[in-house]
């Protein structure tokens, strides 16, 4: 099996779940004795495929060009529709990042393959590749099968893999190849303008030892001061799940999750949030999670050390007065 | 402007899910089903920016006989006409399967702009809005959280990972897939109800549309989660578990 890893940069700098892929590529290529090339995509990235070279892989495929400096989904399909069409690899993997959902089912569509997106496992059984995918909001798991001929187009989620576990080189580098693509700036109609990021962040809840977090079932806005007033009583901040914030309870900046902040306090303590996949891989490096909801089956308790099936409207003031019972006058 | 939007019908929320024998999908004679809650927010771009510029808005819902629940309410909000392609198995469609046959079914709408939510809070596949464009051969972006329209341009905002994000411009005609959190979808009223009743829904077998099934991909089996994490289950009075989690985060855990 030839397995290609697409991995992503962003003005030279990586996007760190491409080092995920990468370690699921390589135990992909060990279990299925693949061979595995690694591609490096964009302009002036010689340095990011050197170190890319220095793990275990069969090559680096350094694709650049004048057009592939700032990404648009015109380019880097046509782009990786030419790399593809010459290295034809069985599967091509990459990380299930927002720039991946933008460009790469327009990729597998112009090959008349499919892709199966937002993986988090795969396994490789009587010589073939099941791919595990999260359906209805994490609350069931999917074995997903790739039918037909490859190549096979694969995303994994944030999370799913470990970066940390990506095998080193073993002896030296793997040789770097620079690939050519034919590219014109007609063929490109996306027109890409700043890069920019929203007013300054008030609050870093990156820092924040404790927080307590609040989902669909606080209900309504009023009810927030409640969660706010225990996340004080415990020395904490108040944070929340993307639907909350989108409601406009609260502000943006507070929002945890895939396309908010990324934590791992000492406590997160969630409040009503059902534990969709965006949300989970935003806190679940939290040293203790405690979850309180009133669904038994909320994918939230799947990661959770402490649950409480229940409602938060009757526990959250008990908590409450439990604090201010044992608070030092 | 004539704009296509694409609403799926997903199971409600908090609906019970179980899982049929066999695990192909969900048992769905018990359970509520509403509008898919990330295409209420393109639905709702989608009449603001009609009311704008002027033109019609299409509602668009593949799905079984049910999903004419959430065309009407789109309807009532004040879609001019939709288009319902009728499946009662659609979830056995692959996601490059769904788009094609969505593609096949409005080809000779020809519309100006297509909006589709982000994904669907059933399969989440999140591909759909983005094969629409290949399929169609139109330009595309996703995430999108500002659209600024001027002579047939569009100036974009995209939202990208980690707080950060991008203006792009885009022509017309073309595809976007709406973040969550663009705007705050309106309710139907009264009147949008009434009027609803009298607006068309032009409905398409899939079957008739040619479009074979799933091609790439076959889901073996839907199943819950085995658990990765030991979950300590508190349970009592609400007052027995807050002091139970309060001792336990303070000794046990030791991070209160």
């Amino acid at each position: 099996m030839k397995i290609l890893l697409i991995t992503e940069q962003r003005e030279g700098k990586w996007n760190k779940v491409s080092f995920e892929t990468l370690a699921a590529a390589q135990q992909i290529a060990q279990q299925a004795k693949g061979t595995l090339s690694g591609a490096v995509v964009g302009k002036g990235l010689a340095a990011l495929a050197d170190e890319l070279s220095g793990y275990q892989l069969d090559e680096v495929l350094l694709v650049e060009h004048d057009l592939l400096e700032q990404y648009t989904p015109d380019g880097f399909s046509l782009a990786l529709r030419q790399l593809i069409e010459g290295a034809k690899p069985d599967l091509v993997l990459l990380p299930h990042t927002y720039q991946v959902r933008d460009f790469a089912p327009k990729l597998a569509a112009s090959l008349q393959k499919g892709m199966i997106g937002d993986c988090i496992a795969c396994r490789y059984e009587n010589g073939k590749l099941i791919f595990v995918r999260q359906m209805f909001q994490g609350r069931t798991a999917a074995d997903v099968v790739f039918t037909g001929e490859p190549a096979w187009v694969a995303s994994f989620q944030a999370g799913a893999f470990r970066a940390d576990l990506a095998v080193k080189h073993a002896s030296g580098k793997a040789p770097v190849k620079p690939v050519s693509v034919d590219l014109k700036p007609e063929q490109i109609r996306t027109k890409p303008l700043e890069l920019f990021r929203e007013a300054k962040q008030a609050v870093d809840l990156t820092q924040a030892p404790i927080l307590v977090s609040v989902g669909r079932g606080i209900k309504a806005p009023e009810n927030i001061q409640m969660a706010e007033k225990l996340a004080k009583l415990m020395g904490g901040e108040i944070s929340a799940s993307r639907p909350i914030c989108d409601e406009g309870w609260l502000p943006m900046e507070r929002q945890i999750g895939s396309s908010g902040q990324t934590v791992s306090p000492k406590l997160y303590l969630a409040l009503g949030i059902s534990g969709a996949i965006q949300h989970v891989v935003g806190m679940k490096g939290s040293r203790t999670i405690a979850a309180i909801n009133k669904d038994p089956n909320a994918p939230i308790f799947e990661v959770a050390d402490y649950g409480i099936v229940g409602d938060l409207f009757e526990i959250v003031p008990a908590l409450i007065e439990e604090l201010e019972k044992n608070k030092p006058d | 402007m004539k704009i296509g939007v694409c609403i799926k019908q997903v199971p409600a929320k908090d609906a019970p899910l179980t899982i049929v024998e066999g695990g192909a999908w969900i048992r769905e004679s018990d359970i509520g089903f509403e509008t898919n809650e990330p295409d209420s927010y393109a639905l709702e771009e989608a009449l603001r920016l009609k009311e704008k510029h002027g033109g019609e808005v299409v509602a668009i819902s593949m799905g079984p006989e049910r999903a004419k629940q959430t065309i009407k309410e789109a309807l009532a909000k004040g879609a001019e006409r939709a288009i319902h392609v009728a499946d009662n198995e659609f979830y056995r469609l692959d996601p490059l399967a769904s788009a094609r046959s969505l593609a096949a079914a409005i080809q000779g709408e020809n519309f100006d702009l297509i909006l589709t939510g982000l994904q669907s809070d059933d399969q989440g596949f999140g591909q759909t809005g983005v094969l629409l464009a290949e399929l169609l051969g139109r330009p595309h972006a996703t995430l999108i959280m500002q659209i600024e329209i001027t002579d047939g341009r569009m100036k974009l905002k995209r939202e990208l990972e980690a707080g950060w994000f991008q203006w792009v411009e885009l022509p017309l005609p073309a595809v976007l897939t709406i973040q969550s959190g663009i705007n705050k979808p309106r309710y139907a009223t009264l009147k949008g109800i009434m009027a609803a009743k009298k607006k068309e829904i032009a409905t398409v077998e899939r079957a008739s549309l040619g479009v074979p099934g799933a091609r790439t991909q076959r889901v073996e089996r839907i199943y819950v989660p085995q658990k990765t994490k030991k979950t300590e289950f508190l349970t009592g009075s609400p007052k027995e578990i807050a002091a139970k989690l309060i001792e336990k985060l303070k000794h046990e855990a030791r991070v209160l």
